[in-house]
C-alpha cells in the first residue's frame, strides 16, 4: 500500500504533545512523547499512561447465534460467553497457523471484536466470507483509547464510577462525562487497565479529561512494545504468524475444554494434535545474560553451536532493567534454565531461557 | 581546538595526531534512551566509513560508522558501566573512542559547527 498514511481523531492531540509521529501499519503514530519510551514504560508500571489505539480495527457482528457461527474461524468457546464478559482468541487457517489474534466481547445484541491495525484489510473479508447471516461492520467512527497501569482505575473511574465495577477482561458501555463509551477492563501491558472505545467528534475532548488526572501521562508505540514484551505478550507478525501455531506459541491456555475436545476450527486437526502429543519448538523468554539487547531475528544456538531457533521479539525492558527476548526453541532446549547463545553481530553471546512472564502481570481479577 | 562533525552525527575534537570520537547532542536525541554500547577494542584499526560499533536504544539499533581512517587507542569504559550517559552528556563526558589519526587531512573534508547546525536544520 503506497497510500499516505491514515491519521487517528486524536492526531493533532499527538502533536501538541510532542509526539514523535511515525508510520505503523499504514497509520501515523506517536512512537514516544517527550518523556521519552524508557519514561513512559516506568509511568505506565508505576502510574497510569494512556496509548492512543484507534488504529485497531473496531469491528461489530450482528445476527443470531453469531458467537456460534464465530467459532468455525476461531478456537475459543464463544457460545456460551456471558454479556460483557471479552475472551482473547486468534483466527487460524486451515494447516493450523495464526492468521491473527483479536479480543471478543459480547455486548448483548452484538458481538464487538478488535482486530489488529495491519489485518483489518484480511480479517473483514474472511469474516464476510465465511458468517453466513452474520452482518460484520467495520467501525470507522470510533477512536479507541488504552489507559494502562496501577492508577487507571482511579483515572477512569474519577470520570465513569461504573469502571470500578468492571474486573478483568468485562466489559460495558457507560457514560464518560456525558459521552456513551465502551470500555473494557483489559490491554497490552501486563497492568491493570481499560480500553475505551469513543465516538470519534468527542474522543480528543474525553483523552484530555484523562491525562487531566495527575497520575495519567500519554505514551506511544515504543513503551507500548516494551510493556508488552516484559508482560510476555504476542505481538501478530512476530511472536505468532501463519507459520506457528497456538500451542508453538503457548497459547493453549486459549482454547476452551470444549473446543479442544469437539474441534470444528481451522486447523483443528493439526492443533487437537498438538495438544496431545506436543510440539517441536516453543515459544519460550529469553534473559540474555550480557547488556546488548537481542532483537527478530537473532539466531539462537545451543552450546554445542547447532542453530535450534530465532528470536522474534527482543529488546530492553525497562522494569527488568536488563535485555529481554522471546523466540521459538526445539522443545528439548525450552525448559526454564537452559543455556542457550544469541548469535548478536556474528557473536555467541550466553543467554537463559525462563518462565514467560519476565514480569507479574496485575490484573484485576 | 577545533571540533569537526561528520554527516552521521559524530563530533570529533584532535590535538596532535590523536582525536576524540563521539556522537552528537543531536543524535542521541533522535536515538532515544540508549541501553548498550557495543564499542571496538584497543588496537582495532579502521577505515573511513567502517563500522565501529554500535549503539543499542530502547527503540532500535544504531551503527556508528568511522568518519576518518585510524586505530582506537582507548574505548571509554564509562560507556560500559552507564550507557545512558550517551543522552546526558554526549559532546564531553560519555566521548566513545580515542583514535590515532592516519591522515589528519581527512578532517578537512568533515564540517565544522556551523556547517553541521546547518546540515541538521
Amino acid at each position: 500500500m503506497s497510500d499516505k498514511p491514515k491519521r487517528t481523531a486524536l492526531y493533532d492531540l499527538h502533536c501538541a504533545l510532542g509526539g514523535k509521529m511515525v508510520d505503523f501499519a499504514g497509520w501515523e503514530m506517536p512512537v514516544q512523547y517527550t518523556m521519552g519510551i524508557m519514561g513512559e514504560h516506568q509511568h505506565c508500571r508505576s502510574k497510569a499512561a494512556l496509548f492512543d489505539v484507534s488504529h485497531m480495527g473496531q469491528v461489530l457482528l450482528h445476527g443470531a447465534n453469531a458467537a456460534e457461527k464465530l467459532e468455525a474461524l476461531v478456537p475459543a468457546a464463544l457460545s456460551k460467553l456471558p454479556e460483557g464478559k471479552a475472551r482473547y482468541t486468534f483466527f487460524t487457517d486451515d494447516s493450523g497457523g495464526i492468521m491473527d489474534d483479536l479480543i471478543v466481547a459480547n455486548a448483548g445484541d452484538h458481538l464487538f471484536l478488535v482486530v489488529n491495525a495491519s489485518m483489518r484489510a484480511q480479517d473483514i473479508p474472511h469474516m464476510k466470507a465465511h458468517l453466513k447471516g452474520v452482518e460484520v461492520t467495520e467501525i470507522f467512527d470510533r477512536a479507541l483509547i488504552a489507559v494502562q497501569g496501577p492508577s487507571a482505575q482511579d483515572v477512569v473511574a474519577s470520570h465513569c464510577p461504573q469502571a470500578a465495577q468492571l474486573s478483568f477482561m468485562q466489559t460495558c458501555e457507560a457514560l464518560i462525562d456525558g459521552t456513551l463509551c465502551r470500555i473494557s477492563r483489559l490491554g497490552y501491558t501486563g497492568e491493570d487497565g481499560y480500553e475505551i472505545s469513543i465516538p470519534e467528534a468527542e474522543a480528543e475532548r474525553i483523552t484530555r479529561l484523562m491525562l487531566d488526572h495527575p497520575d495519567c501521562a500519554p505514551a506511544g508505540l515504543g513503551a507500548r512494545d516494551s510493556l508488552r514484551l516484559e508482560a510476555g505478550l504476542c505481538l501478530y507478525g512476530n511472536d505468532i504468524t501463519p507459520d506457528t501455531s497456538p500451542i508453538e506459541a503457548g497459547l493453549s491456555w486459549a482454547i476452551q475444554k470444549r473446543r479442544r475436545e469437539e474441534g470444528g476450527f481451522p486447523g483443528a486437526a493439526r492443533i487437537m494434535a498438538e495438544l496431545e502429543h506436543g510440539t517441536a519448538r516453543k515459544l519460550v523468554g529469553i534473559l540474555p545474560q550480557g547488556r546488548a539487547p537481542a532483537r527478530a531475528g537473532v539466531e539462537i544456538h545451543d552450546q554445542d553451536g547447532n542453530a535450534i531457533g530465532q528470536i522474534t521479539s527482543g529488546g530492553f525492558g525497562p522494569t527488568v532493567q536488563a535485555p529481554v527476548a522471546i523466540g521459538y526453541v526445539h522443545a528439548d532446549h525450552s525448559a526454564p534454565g537452559q543455556e542457550l547463545h544469541l548469535i548478536i553481530r556474528g557473536k555467541p553471546q550466553p543467554a537463559t531461557v525462563c518462565a514467560l512472564p519476565f514480569v507479574s502481570q496485575n490484573y484485576k481479577r | 581546538m577545533t571540533t569537526y562533525y561528520s554527516e552521521e552525527h559524530e563530533w570529533i575534537t584532535v590535538e596532535g595526531d590523536i582525536a576524540t570520537i563521539g556522537i552528537t547532542a543531536h543524535a542521541a536525541e533522535q536515538l532515544g534512551d540508549i541501553v548498550f554500547v557495543d564499542q571496538k577494542e584497543e588496537g582495532d584499526e579502521f577505515e573511513s566509513g567502517d563500522e565501529i560499533g554500535v549503539i543499542e536504544s530502547v527503540k532500535a539499533a544504531s551503527e556508528i560508522f568511522a568518519p576518518v581512517d585510524g586505530e582506537i587507542i582507548e574505548a571509554n569504559e564509562l560507556l560500559q558501566s552507564n550507557p545512558a550517559a550517551l543522552n546526558e552528556n554526549p559532546e564531553a563526558d560519555a566521548w566513545i573512542y580515542k583514535v590515532k589519526l592516519s591522515d589528519p587531512s581527512q578532517l578537512e573534508g568533515l564540517m565544522d559547527l556551523a556547517g553541521y547546525k546547518t546540515f541538521i536544520s
